[in-house]
């Protein structure tokens, strides 16, 4: 009975996951560019740790491992709008979505499970082995990814990664909810790139915040995405502290889902399917 | 304006619903839409930005009809009509703002998700298929959406595979189709759950003619053979003519006509054509009881009323004064007819409107 009712979700993960693995070259062309870019930051981080003398709220080791793992898992962070979603909008082809006899907004969750794990999946792991094993090779040892400090960070930073999967999910169909008003969505997508770029700790780790801002943004649901794991993973935040990020992560998760399910209940009300 | 049901009985629903009730009832469905509109020009589009006019369009301005199980009902209209807004209402997704609908018993867009498990919908101008994968997993992939038994499934997906020709196209990717090779899978996709209600919006849109013969003989097999009931809107008359026994003419949100397409043909005009092939170019062919319609250089074509003047009189005449190689008298086209329907209903506007479908 259970298993009926889950049946339709998991065959769209399952076939839109198999569906992205099959783009190689784009997931090749990103690891480049984040390789890149993760070193681009490391070089600012490391002029900054040495300019300096005052002691700092992170390790410089720490920072590092932070930078690789935002660079690997970058896929996650929902700072966009699904294409496919946006396409569906516009074109009037969400129609057929409505003819599905399943739950709109379950359809839709799970259509961004599959698209927040599968391309990082792709990216995630050669980034690592890239980030761990591959830079101390040409000499820039004090620049690698190193494992976290002990088992129990390792398990508590598995766990909050999970629930980062399910908060950023979450945070994905409510953007795509938001396509149903605007339909190009390209406002929104301004807005909330930057919004969880920043808030979420992924160009600045929170930590590095000023005193003032640091409740705010660690009350906001974006530093969950982000931050709260990542400082996990690093033991910057005790395994013991975990029980407190995972509740943060699910509470907002919660409220996120309730929001998005009531404006989609609305934004179906006021349809207009696009074209004949 | 109901008809009788066909003696196929729906296999759904038999012996326990002897007294026939319409699988689908629709009275008085309003549906309206805000169109924004801008003046024109860079002025037109700041002033566009500070104060946005709209208007508010009744796509559906009260619609009653009902369907009984096993017919095959044609809908028709111009574009703008409201036949596709009529058709997403039916199918759940369109949430009128008054109006009732009862189709198996069930509110469509109260209960949508048990509603939408036992109806088929195809809509011509998109595919429900997708894009990447090849047809056969699109197929699957429908078979856990719409949770049907692996049994059931098997059996429905061989049939269609066998009556759509699909054998050799199941492992092409969706986007490597043909439109008439995609229209033929849409619409296997569509049945793939058994449901007892079929509509189709447009589905020859774009088709050559193998296609539209491919999908009009099965959607008639469909019908005659398991009482699936359809409705088909379409702007092809010939699909409509080729295949159904009721025909809906909608026109600005209302049902302008229901019923045969005789009903509908004697309902407009008692007119008849006769055509004459001339053996020399004649320019005098002329009746007092008929208008000349159309009039090539071999080729004449007269209207003519049959209770003004019969055919065989008329007929007479002609051939009495001109040479003829040839003649034949019709029904004008059924183009001909719903033209002039619309004409009698709204006299004033023209045929094509501006209204979301």
């Amino acid at each position: 009975m259970t298993l009926g009712a889950v049946r339709p979700y998991v065959a769209i993960v399952s076939a839109r996951f198999r569906m992205l693995l099959q783009y190689r070259a784009a997931a090749i062309a990103g690891l480049w560019t984040q390789i890149v870019f993760g070193l681009v930051i490391l070089g600012i981080f490391e002029a900054f740790f040495r300019s300096t003398t005052r002691a700092h709220p992170m390790t410089f080791a720490q920072i590092v491992s932070y930078v690789w793992l935002g660079q690997a898992l970058l896929g996650m962070l929902p700072w966009n709008a699904d294409a496919e979603v946006r396409a569906m909008v516009r074109s009037g082809a969400v129609a057929y979505e409505l003819c599905r006899p399943v739950d709109l907004y379950g359809l839709w969750y799970a259509r961004a499970l599959a698209w927040r794990t599968a391309p990082t999946v792709l990216r995630a792991v050669p980034m690592c082995a890239i980030a761990s094993i591959g830079l101390p090779l040409i000499g820039l040892d004090e620049w690698r990814l190193v494992a976290p400090p002990s088992v129990a960070s390792a398990v508590a930073f598995a766990s909050t990664l999970a629930c980062t999967l399910l908060l950023g999910c979450a945070l994905t169909t409510l953007i795509n909810i938001t396509l149903l008003w605007t339909i190009s969505g390209e406002g929104i997508v301004i807005l909330t790139t930057t919004l969880v770029t920043f808030l979420s700790g992924m160009i600045v780790p929170v930590p590095l915040f000023p005193d003032w801002a640091k409740p705010i943004v660690q009350a906001l649901p974006f530093a969950g995405l982000v931050d709260f794991p990542f400082r996990v993973y690093t033991g910057h935040i005790p395994p013991q502290a975990t029980v407190w990020v995972v509740q943060h992560q699910l509470l907002w998760t919660a409220a996120l889902v309730i929001l998005g399910r009531w404006l989609l209940s609305r934004g179906l009300r006021r349809i207009v399917v696009q074209g004949g | 304006m109901k008809k009788k049901s066909p003696t196929l009985v729906n296999s759904c629903c038999t012996a326990t619903r002897l007294i026939v009730m319409p699988q689908i009832i629709v009275s008085d469905l309003v549906k309206t839409f805000r169109v924004s509109e801008r003046t024109s020009g860079l002025l037109g589009a700041v002033r566009g930005l500070v104060q946005r006019k709209h208007r508010i369009v009744r796509a559906l301005d009260g619609i009653s009809f009902a369907v009984d199980a096993g017919e095959l009902v044609g809908y028709i209209g111009p574009n703008g009509a409201g036949k596709s807004t009529t058709v997403k209402t039916l199918a759940g997704i369109l949430v009128p703002d008054s109006g009732r609908c009862e189709i198996l018993g069930r509110v469509p867009w109260r209960d949508r998700v048990a509603h939408v498990s036992r109806i088929g919908v195809v809509f011509g101008q998109r595919t429900q298929l997708w894009w990447d994968l090849p047809v056969i997993e699109s197929f699957e992939l429908l078979r856990d959406i719409y949770r049907v038994p692996l049994s059931k499934y098997s059996a429905a997906r061989d049939e269609l595979i066998a009556l759509l020709d699909l054998e050799s196209i199941l492992d092409v990717p969706v986007r490597q189709l043909s439109l008439g090779q995609r229209m033929r899978c849409d619409v296997a996709a569509a049945l793939l759950h058994a449901p007892p209600i079929l509509f189709l919006d447009e589905p020859t849109i774009g088709l050559d003619a193998t296609g539209k013969l491919a999908i009009r003989d099965f959607v008639r097999r469909l019908n005659r053979e398991r009482g699936i009931t359809v409705i088909l809107t379409t702007h092809d008359m010939d699909d409509i003519e080729a295949l159904c026994t009721r025909v809906m003419v909608i026109g600005e949100g209302r049902i302008l006509s229901d019923g045969t397409l005789a009903e509908l043909r004697r309902r407009v005009t008692r007119e008849r054509w006769l055509t004459v092939d001339l053996v020399q170019p004649d320019d005098s062919i002329e009746d007092p009881d008929a208008a000349v319609i159309r009039r090539d250089a071999h080729r004449v074509c007269l209207a003519f009323d049959p209770e003004r003047v019969s055919p065989a009189e008329l007929i007479r005449r002609v051939t009495s004064a001109h040479a003829i190689r040839d003649l034949f008298v019709e029904n004008p086209p059924i183009e001909t007819i719903v033209a002039r329907l619309y004409r009698q209903a709204h006299p004033a506007s023209s045929a094509s409107g501006d209204r979301p479908s």
